[in-house]
């Protein structure tokens, strides 16, 4: 149950997520002033948290809905495969976000 | 709709605490929710001590003991007390089940006992099940077939189309899974819940049923058949072991199948 409340949670989170890629995108558009802005925010150490949390919860949400599209083809629905299934997701989503921060990080040259 | 704290007159207090007989030597706490329509208080938790050298294994038989020897105006359902009626599901120590195939010794610590969530208590453990028969009863439980049956013999099915009503045609409607099902919690007067829908599964799959179309076409809705998320808590709590989401799943892939 909590995997499942865990997924509708990052759910939410994607879609508020979207007004700060709008914001991200917007701000490209209307030039370099408005631009440093979302920069100065994203750089921050909050922002930086934000993000990270939009990280998990796309990766999470990526993770868990493969369970849900396993589920609509009728698989996976032993109680130990399901149980099973749903540590996986938890931990592949945790083990990608770090990767993907990491990468970022190494990108970035920090 | 969504309430995550009880109505006021709902609120549950400490009760009465009745002590173990001197001499007992093997003591466990028994919490019981107690509520009383008839009194208008709130409802509370009476604390029953029970010597287990003096009493059955189940927690229904602990539940007996107690209504025998401690508190006549302890209410709860029970009948078969082996696991086969359904009439003593209640949610004991965190988890919907049957008092009656429930060990005590598989319990760490206090025995706390409640009746099955989100259901309207009518005393103690008691719960309103009205609701919850009523929507079986919508599903039409009962085999339909236009043509004539076999004379002077039973209608036929296969060993391979029998093996597919197994897992189905065990379930005692006891309403642990409905009553553990948040959708359920939140849903409960449009969504059929789990115990339902297997239900209607059993008549679905069934070589026999020739009602099949109707049957889909009454649960192809946003809120009888849609409402389920798949969350798993009814098959994780069903105290016979079986899968009513599967049998969700089952009737909603048959639903996609038949549009192609």
């Amino acid at each position: 149950m909590a995997l499942s409340i865990l997924h509708r949670v990052t759910g939410v989170g994607l879609g508020l997520g979207l007004v700060l890629l709008a914001w991200w995108l917007a701000a490209a558009a209307y030039g370099p002033e408005a631009y440093d802005l979302v920069r100065g925010f994203t750089g921050s150490i909050p922002g930086r948290f934000v993000l990270l949390g939009f990280t998990f919860a796309m990766l999470y949400h990526l993770c868990n809905g493969l369970r849900h599209l396993a589920w609509d083809l009728g698989l996976g629905f032993g109680l130990r495969t399901a149980h099973a299934s749903g540590w996986l997701a938890l931990m592949a989503a945790i083990a990608l976000t770090i990767v993907a921060w990491l990468a970022g990080y190494w990108a970035r040259g920090l | 709709m969504v309430a995550f704290t009880l109505p006021k007159n709902s609120r549950v207090g400490t009760g009465k605490t009745y002590r173990a007989p001197a001499g007992a030597k093997r003591v466990r706490r028994f919490r019981v929710y107690r509520w009383n329509p008839d009194d208008g208080a709130n409802p509370v938790m009476d604390t029953f001590e029970l010597d287990l050298d003096q009493c059955g294994p189940m927690v229904l038989d602990a539940l007996i003991k107690i209504k025998d020897e401690v508190d006549a105006s302890l209410t709860f359902r029970r009948s078969c007390r082996e696991g086969v009626c359904g009439s003593c599901a209640m949610n004991v120590d965190g988890t919907n089940t049957l008092a009656c195939v429930k060990h005590i010794d598989e319990i760490q610590g206090d025995v706390m006992v409640y009746p099955l969530p989100h259901l309207k208590v009518v005393k103690d453990l008691v719960g309103d099940m009205t609701a919850f028969f009523a929507q079986y009863a919508s599903v039409q439980p009962w085999l339909q077939a236009e043509s004539a049956a076999p004379q002077a013999r039973e209608r036929l099915q296969s060993p391979e189309d029998r093996a597919k009503l197994d897992g189905l045609w065990e379930c005692i409607l006891c309403a642990c899974c409905s009553t553990s099902c948040p959708s359920y919690w939140w849903n409960g007067e449009k969504f059929l819940g789990p115990a339902t829908l297997l239900q209607s599964y059993r008549w679905i799959v069934d070589s026999r049923d020739e009602n099949t179309g109707e049957r889909l076409d009454y649960l192809e809705d946003p809120h009888r058949l849609y409402r389920c998320h798949t969350i798993m808590n009814c098959t994780a709590t069903c105290p016979k072991g079986l899968n009513p989401a599967k049998a969700i799943s089952e009737i909603k892939k048959l639903i996609v199948e038949r549009r192609s």
